[in-house]
Formats: structure tokens, C-alpha cells, sequence
């Protein structure tokens, strides 16, 4: 029986950069890089830990009105099933020990953002008991800056996170 | 009652002991030595035309440098049956800084003298649980003391907890993944 192949190099069809589809054979050509980060990013489940007036400003980006589901941001109250510490609120040298044994129990790939200016830089509270910015003893993907953040603020920095997922490379497997 | 007036019922049962009465804002406060102050405070307490029986607040204060003796206790009291108010301050000089434990007049005084204790490190005398109460409890020093450093690099005052966390994030960074 003689047959044509309809599928050869020729028939792929790019329909963005980096994928492509196989007309009639309902399967995608692309590359690990890209099915992984694009999983990662979708699926971006934060730790339900705030320390301060931040906390109340991500409660409200969580909730309906802003609406974190429809980035598939689900906050997670377990460190075990958490990709994301989102250190909300001012640091003090008290919590500083709690705060990193959250992040110690996250299992990799994780990421930290840094929400206000108290997280990114301890903002005007130079005292005895402050850390001046949570990157002395975490390391820090995104900064926010805001007293607190407007929800848009908090909003636009999980996205840049998302995008920096998306250009990881060959951030996957035991061997990385 | 006037707060003038509880001023004088106060000087009257005690004349040795009221240093000075100050009035300002419509607030007075009686300034007085620490050696009687549990007495004072009872009197406040169980006299029935006074009858304080509420501790609205207990602090301290560091006039390190401005006046002598160095710490004051301030007392604000509140009477819920009668609805006045005073003001009590016990002087505390720093080289016998302790002071009687209000404790068992007003249970609510628990926590209050332990906060003064934490950050102006004045010990209260009979007081149930002399423990810090918001620093962690092997921090050194009371930051709220006058000479205490200011910012947040208290250098080799550091507490101990957090230099430990700090070396140990050092110390581990060469297992990150990057």
C-alpha cells in the first residue's frame, strides 16, 4: 500500500516562538525548558505568611475583587507545598530566625519576593530591632517597594517573578 | 472627684512621701518617692470615695542626662465608678533601680511591669514572673534605655540569635541553587 507522508519537517507549523504544532496530529514540538517554566509560572502557590500591614494589602490582592486564582496563584499554608515566600511586612531580628526556617522547609524550585519597603530595605525603621531589608538572610527574586503596595504594585511583582520563571533555563532534573 | 483634689487627699495621707504635683493640659500627675509607692497605690485603690480600680497603663521613662533620679514609673489610673483620673510618678534612681510590684493590687500589671522591665530594665519587687517580655529572652541590654544605640547595627551588641542565623546563611550559600 502506497502512502504519503503528511507529517514530514515541512508540515510543522510555529505558532509562537519556540513551539510547534503538527497539523492533524494533535502534537506539539518544543523544548523541556519551556513545558516546565510554563507549569512553574501557571501554578505559582505562595506561603500564606505575612508579618505586618503588607499581609492585610496581599490578603486583598488574594481575595475576589483583585483575584490572585486567574494567575493560578493559590496560597498554600504549608512551606511542603509552597514555591513562593512572600515576605509581607517588616522583618524584625526576633523573627528573622523563623522567617528563614520557613523558607529552609520550601522544597526547591522556590523563590522569594520581597514585599514593601520594610522587606527590601527595613524602610524608615533603622532601631535595635529591625533587619534593614530581608536579603540579609534570604535570597531575594523580586523587590516591591510601596508602604504598603497597592494591589496593582503586589500584582505586576508576582508577574515579573513569572516572567523571570519563564526565561529559566534548564532549571529541572536531579542533574541541573 | 477633681484630679486636684485626689492631689491633696494624696498629700494629706502622705506628706513625707509627694515630692511635687504638676498640672498640665488638665492633666495632674503627683510625683513621688519609690520607697511607699505600694502603699500609695493601695490607698488609691481601697479608699472608697477614690476607689481606682482600674491601671489604665504602667511605664517607664529614661530622663537619662535631664533630670535627677534618673527613671521615672508612671502610673495612670481610672476610676470606672467614679470617672476620674491621676497620674502617679514614683521616682527611680539608676544605681537602685527597683521598685514594688503593683502586681497584687491590679493582676493587669502583670505584663505591663514586665514590658518595663524588658526595655528599661527596671526590676519590680514580688512581681510574679520577672521575665522579658517582647525581646528575645537571651537579648542583652533594654533598648529602650537612653544610652542604648540607636540604629539597627548594634555591632558587637548584636543578639546572638541573629548573628548565628546570619553565619549559618553564609555558611550554607554554597549549597544554593542558582
Amino acid at each position: 500500500m502506497s502512502s504519503t507522508i503528511i507529517d514530514g519537517p515541512a508540515g510543522l507549523v510555529e505558532v509562537e516562538e519556540g513551539v510547534k504544532i503538527i497539523p492533524g496530529a494533535n502534537a506539539i514540538v518544543t523544548s523541556l525548558d519551556k513545558v516546565v517554566n510554563w507549569s512553574r509560572e501557571s501554578s505559582l502557590w505562595p506561603m500564606t505568611f505575612g508579618l505586618a500591614c503588607c499581609a492585610i494589602e496581599m490578603m486583598t490582592t488574594g481575595a475576589s475583587h483583585y483575584d490572585l486564582d486567574r494567575f493560578g496563584i493559590i496560597f498554600r499554608a504549608s512551606p511542603r507545598q509552597a514555591d513562593c515566600l512572600i515576605i509581607a511586612g517588616t522583618v524584625t531580628k526576633k523573627m528573622a530566625p523563623v522567617v528563614r526556617r520557613v523558607f529552609d522547609q520550601m522544597p526547591e524550585p522556590r523563590y522569594v519576593i520581597a514585599m514593601g519597603s520594610c522587606a527590601c530595605s527595613g524602610n524608615i525603621y533603622d532601631t535595635y530591632s529591625t533587619v534593614l531589608g530581608c536579603d540579609k538572610f534570604l535570597p531575594v527574586d523580586v523587590y516591591i517597594p510601596g508602604c504598603p503596595p497597592r494591589p496593582e504594585a503586589f500584582m505586576d511583582g508576582l508577574i515579573k517573578l513569572q516572567e523571570k520563571i519563564r526565561g529559566e533555563h534548564m532549571k529541572w532534573g536531579a542533574w541541573r | 472627684m477633681e484630679p486636684k483634689e485626689i492631689a491633696e487627699r494624696i498629700k494629706e495621707s502622705f506628706p513625707a512621701e509627694v515630692r511635687e504635683v504638676t498640672d498640665f493640659a488638665g492633666q495632674t500627675s503627683v510625683i513621688v518617692g519609690k520607697d511607699s509607692i505600694k502603699a500609695i497605690l493601695r490607698f488609691l485603690h481601697d479608699t472608697p470615695e477614690l476607689y481606682f480600680d482600674y491601671l489604665a497603663d504602667l511605664c517607664g521613662v529614661d530622663y537619662l542626662g535631664k533630670k535627677e533620679p534618673r527613671f521615672e514609673v508612671v502610673y495612670n489610673l481610672y476610676s470606672i465608678r467614679h470617672r476620674h483620673f491621676i497620674r502617679i510618678r514614683a521616682k527611680v534612681p539608676a544605681d537602685d533601680c527597683g521598685i514594688e510590684s503593683a502586681v497584687d493590687i491590679w493582676a493587669g500589671a502583670n505584663w505591663h511591669e514586665r514590658e518595663c522591665f524588658d526595655l528599661f530594665g527596671i526590676t519590680f519587687k514580688g512581681h510574679p514572673d520577672m521575665r522579658r517580655i517582647l525581646m528575645p529572652e537571651d537579648w542583652e541590654g533594654h533598648p529602650l534605655r537612653k544610652d542604648y544605640p540607636l540604629k539597627s547595627d548594634l555591632g558587637l551588641m548584636e543578639w546572638r540569635g541573629y548573628t548565628d542565623l546570619l553565619k549559618t546563611v553564609e555558611k550554607n550559600s554554597q549549597y544554593e541553587v542558582r
